[in-house]
């Protein structure tokens, strides 16, 4: 079944010390071997994907893609009891639901579409709201590149029954590439012979070549995996808040068209607030520092956010509802031998496009474990750098939200931004800076740095700075507070 | 266009890409077919047609060319513009991503090669 390189001088490494589990410490192999290369997978390797979420499922997916490629007989076990056609928190993977820009094109790239039954509504441009007024940015090419979708089965009494998951068709992907599903609570997991072994809800109990972790920062079974790498950290989280109305399909076109409504309103603890238009439903999503109901129904209540609803939409009558935690700084160390972690239990990006981080560390995965090895040198060497480009970019982000929530408080530079973008979406061409920066760290198209870089070139800063001028100007002030008004 | 869709529709002879021109994108066929033409002389040549799941300017990703071809949708179609930016970071960071586009140009001179042995051949 498996053919191990160096299995003896392994076998003889795996008394580890300090370990929590004594159970499971006197099978652990060293994390300290750093070895490259010393272990491989073969044809008939066993591989263990625990979670079918999207980290999940790429991960199998690309896995068994390449393994094909190069004519190698894996077999890939996902653990996955949640049934994503149901409606409601027990279906979803609760999130946001929007897959950027640049994860649609690579997805496009892949051979992965994203059928119309998945995506809920395709999204060209994004409206930026504040108090000062609001602006349309527009994608150059006015296409739809942005994808709105529902993790699960839509939201609570839904009846559209066209309705898909995009959790679920991933899975399905996977499956149709040869991975099994495994609908089975994963309760134990230990170290056997130098490999992790499983245990379920049912009784079964079967060790694994490989164990990908990608179960999310919001399932207890996360702590199932920590006394298997005794060097990981779980990833640091915090509490966003998502909700669902249901205005009906023609009258989310009609009010909030195929636009994301961002918003960057002067509310205490409020970070940043979107509604994002899905089939026959508006999603808002907050993020924000101790989000309580004061601070939801200040932003529900706020005027701004208000007339982007129907005059009778009544803000306390939310169809479906929930508190996700969101990782906002990366795990420690996500790998061991024969382990990773993916997705949001490992590291992902800062606010945005986490979905993008799940495809690009679970393909960093795969690729790492299917043509250099599994050791944890391996994934040190192949896997980890993808991790380390997000970890430092969303350092980059963090200045960058830093800068935006003082920005922010300023009625002056609000105005100066809102007058900025609003000239630069009249004209046509490669020069909407402000634009081009704003979208980018709205749809996470970009990295961060890259976004960072942009604001520090010359012209950008003299047009902000000129247009920050004009707005002190008293001719054109009066002339801005004539135009909010109207 | 649906709410529920990506990319952007063409109608029935709609040009999607014209030879000559420059490109900074290429195109993923989501919906429909369309056809491939080598235009001389003021006649069009079709080399090629393409359906859901092909792509088809890829060759000013990697070339600093102009478009060698014009692309003209056959009916309703529906693609999706992949950048050439976005592509190339992103095959710079997984060059894995490359896997398919080089097995379809493969493909493409597999059956290149086919054309050639039957003009040499007669068969």
């Amino acid at each position: 079944m498996i053919v191990i390189y160096a299995i003896s001088t392994y076998n003889k490494q795996s008394m580890s010390t300090g370990h929590k589990n004594k159970k499971s410490s006197e099978d652990h192999p060293s994390s300290s071997d750093n070895n490259v290369s010393q272990l491989k997978l073969n044809d008939n390797s066993r591989i263990a994907v625990v979670g079918g979420g999207p980290s999940g499922s790429f991960f199998a997916y690309f896995l068994l893609g390449m393994a094909e490629r190069v004519g190698l007989d894996l077999h890939v076990d996902i653990f996955e009891t949640r049934d994503f056609d149901k409606q409601g928190p027990q279906g979803c993977n609760m999130c946001g639901g929007i897959i950027s820009e640049t994860l649609v094109q690579t997805l496009a790239t892949e051979g992965i579409e994203l059928p119309p039954n998945i995506v809920q509504r395709g999204v060209d441009s994004y409206f930026l709201h504040m108090d000062v007024g609001s602006v349309k940015i527009e994608t150059p090419l006015r296409e739809m590149r942005i994808a709105a979708v529902y993790r699960g089965g839509g939201p609570k009494g839904n009846t559209d029954l066209e309705w898909g998951s995009f959790d679920g068709y991933l899975l399905k992907l996977a499956r149709k590439k040869g991975a099994q599903l495994i609908d089975d609570r994963v309760v134990e997991v230990v170290w056997k012979d130098g490999r992790p072994e499983i245990k379920t809800r049912g009784g079964t109990a079967n060790s694994y070549d490989l164990l990908a972790v990608a179960v999310g920062v919001n399932s207890p079974t996360l702590k199932l995996f920590q006394g298997l790498n005794p060097d990981y950290k779980p990833p640091e989280t915090t509490k966003t808040y998502i909700c669902e109305y249901y205005l009906g399909h023609e009258e989310v076109g009609n009010t909030l068209g195929s636009s994301m409504h961002t918003f960057l309103l002067k509310i205490p603890r409020l970070e940043f607030a979107a509604i994002i238009p899905k089939g026959s439903y508006a999603t808002v999503c907050m993020l924000g520092y101790k989000i309580d109901k004061e601070l939801i129904k200040s932003f529900l209540n706020d005027p701004v956010v208000k007339k982007n609803f129907p005059s009778d939409w009544d803000s306390d009558k939310e169809d479906c509802q929930c508190s996700p935690r969101m990782h906002i700084s990366p795990a420690k160390k996500p790998f061991a031998e024969r382990v990773v972690f993916l997705g949001d239990c490992g590291v992902s990006r800062l606010y945005k496009d986490g979905i993008g981080a799940a495809y690009r560390t679970a393909k960093a995965a795969a690729r790492s474990a299917l043509f250099e090895g599994v050791s944890s040198g391996d994934f040190e060497k192949y896997f980890w750098p993808t991790c380390k480009s997000l970890k430092n970019d969303n350092a980059v982000g963090k200045l960058i939200f830093l800068i935006i929530g003082q920005l922010q408080k300023i009625k002056l530079t609000r105005r100066a931004i809102l007058r900025m973008v609003s000239s630069e979406q009249k004209k046509e061409g490669k020069n909407r800076r402000m634009s081009a920066v704003l979208w980018d760290m709205f749809t996470g198209s970009a990295p961060y740095k890259e976004v960072f870089f942009r604001t520090l070139h010359p012209v950008f800063l003299i047009r902000f700075m000129w247009c920050s001028a004009l707005e002190l100007w008293p001719f054109e002030k009066k002339r801005t507070a004539i135009q909010e008004e109207s | 266009m649906k709410a529920g869709v990506l990319g952007k529709s063409y109608n029935d002879g709609d040009v999607i890409v014209r030879q000559g021109k420059a490109g900074d994108c290429m195109y993923e066929i989501l919906e429909g077919t369309v056809e491939v033409l080598r235009e001389k002389d003021g006649k069009e040549i079709c080399l090629a047609v393409l359906s859901k799941g092909d792509f088809f300017g890829e060759m000013s990703i990697f070339e600093r060319e102009v478009r060698s071809a014009t692309v003209r949708a056959m009916g309703e179609v529906r693609a999706i513009t992949i950048d050439k930016k976005t592509l190339l970071r992103r095959i710079s960071e997984d060059p894995s991503l490359a896997f398919r586009m080089i097995e379809k140009m493969a493909n493409r001179i597999r059956e290149l090669d086919k054309e050639i042995e039957r003009l040499n051949t007669g068969y």
